[in-house]
């Protein structure tokens, strides 16, 4: 079933026409109402009058997520707050977030994406969605919320944690569809399996997860402890939310960008050079029809390659690859975005703390942990057990209220901590993914 | 008064103390009196020495963090009740142990306990006032 069949089987013709109509639209409107891109246009010497085909788009300037912080909170806002009725934020790399702000047209064009979303993954009215994404700032939860309001499912707006609890309202309410991280997916089953419960015995058939890399392979895993078809969604907050692309239960082979609302472009992220069809690089995404905040072609860093080959499904939108990398060093925890350069600037607010740290990302009983290992210099060094004790908690506890991360300090030896020229090699992942 | 320990930060795996015992042996630096504290991720080894500036200068070398700390070396009666004597003091005054430990040879009748206070010549003062003998930092390192 597809929730909006005339859109989602648009020709390719009269999709791109209805694209350079409300790319034009909202060129004139954020030229009008926004000053950075008034600003950005005046200074590559383009009027939005000059945008005479999709093919021109490449002519305007990049948004970053560097500008929205230098905007922070609204300055990126094309409407007034008046007509804001909804804002979110995601984590940012100076421990300021990164905020957007929905009109109500955005929320519902939101519900109708996401209802879309759910839809091809084979979700319909009749479905009990069992919403395991976090609400609260996150889009995560209340998007996925949303969409499957609008879709007509019931949705249990369970959010994140307490696992038995989790576990317990999906045998007794039925739960079809799960929705939720992968990571978190595995761990449930984990928690199922050592409670002596057989997800064979559940209703539920379907999993839709996103909000961090997964790969192939977590797939069949997922599938066969679940028992479930398993799909991945794509989405992020300076977009939209979860919602922007979805896999379709036929296909199964990349993720459906809402096109009449998204123009997706691939660049290298080197050259910024636009790249034909399959090619691998950085996903950069024109909002065409939202009114809070739209983005003129917004660097993901979000690496994968489109296609345009018709789709089994029916839908004439393209699709995009699995996810397979960043082209910056952001990294995934448990579905919150860090950047190592938040963890430096909290060593560097800790009183004492000199950078010298890294940065270990495992990934044990399918929760993703993180460690932080800290070089110990003279400056550090106390000799006594607890004052070091008090170090490595403090630590902890800025991680946990600044990016709402569980972290493990560990103390190390100067010089342990590898040095490499040029770039500094900060991160250790171990997740193994691909 | 004050005797002179130098601490160095160890991780908690294996060979890290048999590394740092054996730059001290090499560089002819003979261990007095030591301590290790230790948790499951690192460990304190808190030391006294002959030549500490010689100890400091290797293990520094070798990359490792090293650190002077003042502590206190005290004579204790070497029969029952004659650690109890020192601390039942101690307590009267209010004086906080952060850590105590043993050193490794006797003077003369009495065993030597090297003490670390939060309040170091307070903890000095209260011992001589009581009697006790502190011992000079030269006489130990050289014991």
């Amino acid at each position: 079933m597809m929730f909006n069949e005339e859109f989602e089987t648009l020709p390719r013709q009269a999709l791109e026409a209805l694209q350079l109509k409300r790319l034009q639209l909202m060129l004139e409107r954020v030229y009008a109402n926004v000053p950075f891109y008034r600003t950005a246009f005046d200074g590559a010497g383009i009027r939005p009058a000059d945008i005479g085909s999709l093919q021109d788009l490449q002519r305007l300037p990049f948004t970053t997520k560097q500008n929205m912080r230098d905007s922070y909170p609204y300055g990126l806002f094309a409407s007034p707050l008046e007509e804001i009725v909804r804002i979110h934020a995601s984590s940012g790399t100076t421990g300021k977030p990164t905020v957007v702000g929905y009109t109500h047209r955005d929320i519902e064009m939101w519900s109708e994406l996401m209802a879309r979303s759910l839809a091809a993954a084979g979700a319909n009215r009749g479905d009990i969605i069992h919403n395991a994404y976090g609400y609260g700032l996150f889009t995560g939860g209340l998007g996925a919320h949303y969409g499957a309001e609008r879709l007509g499912a019931s949705v249990i707006p369970i959010s994140g944690g307490n696992t038995k609890r989790q576990i317990m309202i999906m045998q007794d309410f039925g739960s079809t569809i799960l929705t939720c991280t992968p990571s978190y997916a595995l761990f449930m089953a984990e928690e199922a399996r050592s409670e002596g419960i057989d997800f064979r015995d559940l209703k539920l058939r379907v999993g839709i997860f996103g909000a961090e890399p997964w790969s192939e392979a977590m797939r069949t895993e997922l599938e066969v402890k679940l028992n479930i078809t398993a799909l991945d969604i794509y989405g992020l907050s300076e977009i939209m939310g979860p919602g922007v692309a979805q896999e379709c239960f036929q296909g199964k082979s990349g993720l459906h960008i809402w096109e009449d609302h998204f123009i997706p472009e691939i660049i290298n992220p080197v050259t910024c050079e636009v790249m034909p069809e399959g090619t691998k690089g950085e996903l950069v995404i024109t909002t065409i029809t939202k009114q809070g905040i739209p983005l003129v072609r917004y660097r993901t860093r979000d690496i994968t390659s489109i296609t345009y080959e018709p789709c089994v499904c029916g839908r004439t939108h393209a699709r995009i690859a699995r996810l397979s990398g960043r082209s910056d060093d952001m990294i995934i925890i448990r579905g919150v975005n860090v950047f190592p350069s938040q963890i430096e600037s909290i060593l560097v607010g800790i009183e004492g703390v000199e950078p010298h740290y890294m940065l270990i990302i495992d990934r044990q009983d399918n929760l993703d942990t993180l460690e932080v290992q800290v070089e110990v210099d003279e400056h550090l060094f106390s000799d006594e057990v607890k004052v070091l004790q008090t170090l490595s908690l403090k630590i902890e506890k800025t991680i946990k209220e600044v990016l709402g991360v569980t972290s493990k300090v560990k103390l190390v030896e100067p010089r342990t901590i590898q040095r490499s020229e040029g770039k500094a090699t900060r991160v250790i992942d171990k997740r193994k993914l691909l | 008064m004050h005797v002179e320990q130098i601490s160095i930060f160890i991780e908690n795996k294996s060979g890290r103390l048999a590394e740092v015992t054996r730059i001290l042996g090499e560089a002819g630096v003979n261990i007095r009196a030591l301590s290790l504290a230790d948790t499951s991720d690192f460990g304190i080894l808190r030391l006294i020495v002959n030549d500490r500036e010689k100890a400091k200068t290797f293990l520094k070398e070798k990359g490792f963090t090293v650190s002077k700390t003042d502590v206190v070396a005290v004579e204790v009666p070497d029969r029952p009740g004659g650690l109890s004597s020192i601390l039942q003091t101690l307590d009267r005054e209010k004086i906080n142990v952060e850590y105590m430990y043993a050193f490794v040879e006797r003077c003369g009748e009495n065993a030597v306990i090297i003490f670390r206070f939060d309040e170091t010549d307070k903890a000095i003062k209260a011992l001589l006032a009581n009697g006790f003998n502190v011992l000079e930092g030269e006489r130990l390192y050289s014991m």
